[in-house]
């Protein structure tokens, strides 16, 4: 299991290196949106900054997400289904889209912050609270991008299945980053940080049981 | 079971009767005096029996999706397809009646409340079931990749209507500083309307969906014997 895991996740890297255009792509937005905001707002208020910050990030995540496995033939998805486990596919994905997300999330952070300012103040506490984003994201996004891959019109339905799961976490996670523009430590939005992750452990449990029906089709 | 009790008509005769008695009963039976709310209270009659009703559909669409998964009989996706339909529809209602009680208490058809939102999302993840499947052609992968989806959304939903509206304060009747419909609310006379009134709109609901599902059924036989 363990060793079926490294190596999908080992091909997801070298995939990701070999097909450069997709994440030179997803960089790509980040800055053009980056721009876009600060055109449209120069320096936005904290609270307008925090929003704009998870939209955009929620619309690269679901970009970023989608293309896991549509940009994978179905021949393709037919000879994994012979060698590995779909356990293994699921968890194997969750992981490699959390180190995608992160990554985008980091790059889009820092472009944000040199166009429209940072008004955060506690660092710590958003930092977490962008790495739990990126996990929600990941375990959310998965299962749906399996499910909208099935489809022939994806990209649209990747989106409309998407967004109406998500916003409970976003709403959440723009509640938290607010908390981060005061000197609030990480104990007392504790019970907040709790919801989210119950939710993504119900979530993976969920994709968990759910993964192999999808998977074989 | 389902079938059976599909078929026996005590309980739609109690159904009629019930709703006939929450509706005429809602209107003209005292209601207890109470600030803010006055006679809107009535409302509590026909607006949280959409939700219960919804919320009973929605379960079942679930758990007929979950029998699918296990059984791949197509019947169980006909089932939880209707089931899914007609919750919506009751949740449609559900969000009328709290719009046309939200203007005259609030003031505004719509208010930025943990509750409100919640519905509104869940009936946006039912659109985007219903989209889902119209975007499939082949009815057992349709089947198939709907059911997952539904169980997926209804675990979502849960959190969402049942667990956040908690933690939050709300302008909503029975949260914060509100005129609630708990129990030091809800007296002795409005528990003689309002049970009965659940009782019957969820029977009520149950027969518009069990209808729904006999008349897809036949279709389906048809396809099969053309």
């Amino acid at each position: 299991m363990l060793n079926q895991i490294t190596s999908l996740l080992y091909k997801d890297f070298v995939l990701e290196r070999r097909l450069k255009h997709t994440i030179n792509g997803l960089v790509i937005y980040t800055l053009s949106t980056s721009f876009i905001i600060y055109f449209a707002y120069n320096q936005p208020e904290p609270t307008t900054w925090i929003a704009n910050f998870w939209i955009i990030l929620l619309f690269v995540s679901i970009n970023a997400i989608a293309k896991g496995f549509s940009q994978e033939k179905i021949n393709r998805l037919a000879y994994y289904y012979t060698i590995a486990s779909p356990i293994a596919v699921l968890i194997s994905k969750v992981i490699y889209n959390t180190l995608l997300l992160l990554l985008l999330s980091i790059v889009f952070l820092i472009i944000y912050s040199l166009t429209s300012g940072y008004p955060i103040f506690n660092n710590a506490l958003f930092m977490t609270i962008v790495l739990l984003g990126s996990i929600s994201f990941a375990i959310t996004l998965t299962c749906l991008s399996l499910i909208a891959a099935k489809t022939s019109n994806s990209n649209t339905l990747m989106a409309v299945l998407s967004f109406p799961v998500i916003i409970p976490i976003i709403l959440l996670l723009i509640k938290l980053s607010k908390a981060s523009l005061l000197d609030i430590s990480i104990l007392d939005v504790s019970p907040d940080i709790g919801i989210v992750a119950s939710i993504d452990t119900v979530t993976l449990a969920v994709s968990y049981i759910l993964f192999p029906y999808l998977w074989t089709d | 079971m389902g079938e059976k009790f599909a078929r026996q008509w005590w309980w739609k005769v109690l159904s009629i009767l019930c709703v006939a008695y929450a509706i005429t009963g809602g209107f003209l039976i005292e209601v207890p005096q109470r600030f803010i709310l006055n006679e809107s209270i009535r409302n509590l009659y026909f607006h949280v029996p959409m939700w219960f009703t919804m919320i009973v559909l929605l379960a079942t669409s679930a758990v007929n999706a979950i029998q699918f998964l296990a059984s791949n009989n197509i019947k169980y996706d006909i089932i939880s397809i209707e089931a899914a339909n007609t919750g919506t529809l009751f949740g449609i209602m559900g969000i009328s009646t709290g719009m046309l009680w939200g203007k005259f208490t609030w003031g505004a058809w719509w208010v930025n409340d943990p509750k409100l939102n919640g519905v509104a999302i869940a009936l946006l993840i039912y659109m985007a079931y219903f989209v889902l499947r119209s975007a499939l052609d082949d009815q057992d992968k349709k089947a198939k990749i709907s059911s997952v989806y539904n169980i997926f959304s209804f675990a979502i939903l849960i959190p969402l209507i049942y667990v956040l509206p908690r933690l939050t304060d709300s302008l909503h009747p029975g949260s914060g500083g509100n005129p609630a419909f708990n129990q030091y609310d809800l007296d002795n006379t409005m528990r003689l309307v309002f049970y009965p009134a659940c009782i019957g709109w969820i029977l009520l609901g149950v027969w518009i969906f069990s209808l729904k599902t006999r008349i897809s059924l036949l279709k389906q036989k048809k396809i099969f014997s053309e």
